[in-house]
């Protein structure tokens, strides 16, 4: 069987798809469903920029079959921001402010991979920041300022307390309380 | 990037994974079995590898660390991060808990698992050199049921282990080494990300006089190996920093030097240098 009838959980949205055996994950999200936040970089499993998360993991969808995700729930940065005002993540907020990015290709994975860490270690130390994201690259920014984007992040987003009512306020915008 | 076309099967049983590998090995069908896939589908879509038929392995009876007689038993499917992050790795097997934590990236220790990772047997992986050092016991199942194997004879060559086509393996059983003092410490190879060298070592000691060494190395030579002249030398002495550097100086005593591996980046003779350095480093903050 060549082909397979799959279904994801994408950013809250159930999805049913058709998939060759050999669909990478990454071309199923971007290119069968449309969900492009993870963008192909690499393709060898090396730069992370393809980096989604799988039932709360941060992986790499390009080193995954889409067959073995069937029923799955996957979320990408994608959904980060307010659904509804656009509002942004305070992870993406922190990347913006701190200038963590260049061309922005690397972004996304960046951004997933920070999540995942901050939800495990909300206060991580300037090495254990460059130490989680050691399968992210860019080759814009020299890292320097992604340190800081995620060290400021991590001040706000504080040990996943961020709530939507007062505290850790974005340029005087309340923060979203998505993806605690 | 796209893996050639090839059939894919998912599997939820060990009793199941073997029935198709069995089968498939009888039809003459180029079978892999996938664990967590990142060996398997990245030589795939490099085109190093081109299975008709991919068996997707996805048995939750081989996910978790369990406790028997003091030793640890892990199902070959559990992820390097929950290795890393289980408080009994730590406490009874921690020249593991230490390899594991080196493995790739946040992202890769969140799929690949330390079963796939053995079966393998990259000649640069970290667990190797942990489950040699940790003196584990591999269980194998197969088609004529199961045996099992020390980790000193599983691996063959590069790549290569006594697995046979039919067969699964199941379980990596840990020895405690609650009282022992173990590390595995690695020097990082600047392009591939695996190790360039990377020493286990595991010491058991009665006061000062070291009673049993395990010392294992990845990374220099053709596969993981134990290092026995080393062992030798510090069994039945103190582990001293003089003992520990004339122990280290045995390093390559047991290799010959066409062995060593050698890269663009990298010679034999530097591996050569850096086995001894890092079997030294490696004793060092075993004991520390």
């Amino acid at each position: 069987m060549a082909d397979h009838d799959i279904t994801l959980t994408v950013n809250g949205t159930a999805e049913s798809l058709t998939v060759e055996s050999r669909t990478l994950l990454v071309h199923a999200l971007r290119d069968d469903l449309g969900y492009t936040a993870p963008n192909v970089g690499c393709e060898s499993g090396k730069c992370g920029a393809c980096t989604v998360s799988l039932d709360g993991d941060a992986v790499k969808s390009c080193t995954i079959l889409a067959v073995e995700a069937d029923g799955s729930e996957v979320r990408t940065a994608g959904a980060l921001a307010d659904e509804t005002d656009g509002e942004l993540h305070p992870i993406q907020a922190a990347f913006h402010e701190e200038h963590g990015l260049q061309c922005g290709y690397c972004t996304p994975g960046m951004l997933m991979t920070t999540e995942e860490l901050l939800a495990e270690n909300p206060s991580p130390s300037r090495a254990e920041i460059r130490r989680a994201l050691k399968g992210n690259v860019c080759r814009c920014t020299g890292y320097g300022n992604i340190v800081d984007a995620v060290e400021t992040a991590a001040e706000r987003v504080d040990g996943g307390e961020t709530t939507a009512t007062d505290g850790g306020r974005v340029d005087g915008r309340p923060e979203s309380a998505e993806g605690e | 990037m796209f893996p050639a076309a090839f059939d894919y099967e998912r599997v939820d049983s060990v009793a199941e994974a073997v029935e198709r590998l069995t089968a498939h090995a009888e039809a003459g069908r180029e079978t892999e079995l996938l664990a967590g896939g990142h060996g398997l589908v990245p030589a795939m879509k490099a085109g190093d590898r081109a299975p008709e038929v991919v068996v997707d392995l996805d048995a939750d009876e081989l996910i978790g660390v369990t406790e028997r007689e003091g030793g640890l038993v892990v199902g070959a499917l559990t992820t390097y991060a929950a290795l890393a992050d289980s408080d009994l790795v730590r406490d009874r097997a921690p020249v593991l808990a230490d390899a594991v934590a080196e493995v790739g990236d946040v992202q890769i220790r969140n799929r690949g698992t330390l079963g796939g990772n053995l079966v393998e047997a990259h000649p640069a992986a970290d667990p190797p050199a942990a489950v040699l050092a940790a003196d584990a016991t591999l269980v194998l199942v197969g088609p004529d049921g199961d045996r099992e194997v020390s980790a000193a004879d599983f691996f063959v060559d590069e790549r290569e282990t006594i697995v046979e086509p039919a067969e699964v393996l199941t379980e990596i059983r840990v020895p405690s080494a609650v009282r022992a003092d173990a590390a595995y410490l690695r020097r990082t190879h600047p392009a591939t990300g695996y190790a360039l060298v990377g020493v286990a070592a595991v010491l058991d000691r009665d006061g000062e006089t070291v009673t049993d060494a395990r010392v294992a190395a990845t990374g220099a030579v053709e596969r993981a190996v134990r290092l026995p002249a080393v062992e030798r030398a510090l069994t039945g002495g103190p582990a001293d920093g003089d003992a520990r550097a004339a122990a280290a100086a045995d390093a390559g005593a047991d290799l010959a030097a066409e062995r060593f591996r050698s890269d663009p980046s990298v010679s034999g003779e530097f591996r050569q240098q850096l086995l001894e350095t890092y079997v030294e480093w490696a004793l060092a903050a075993a004991v520390a």
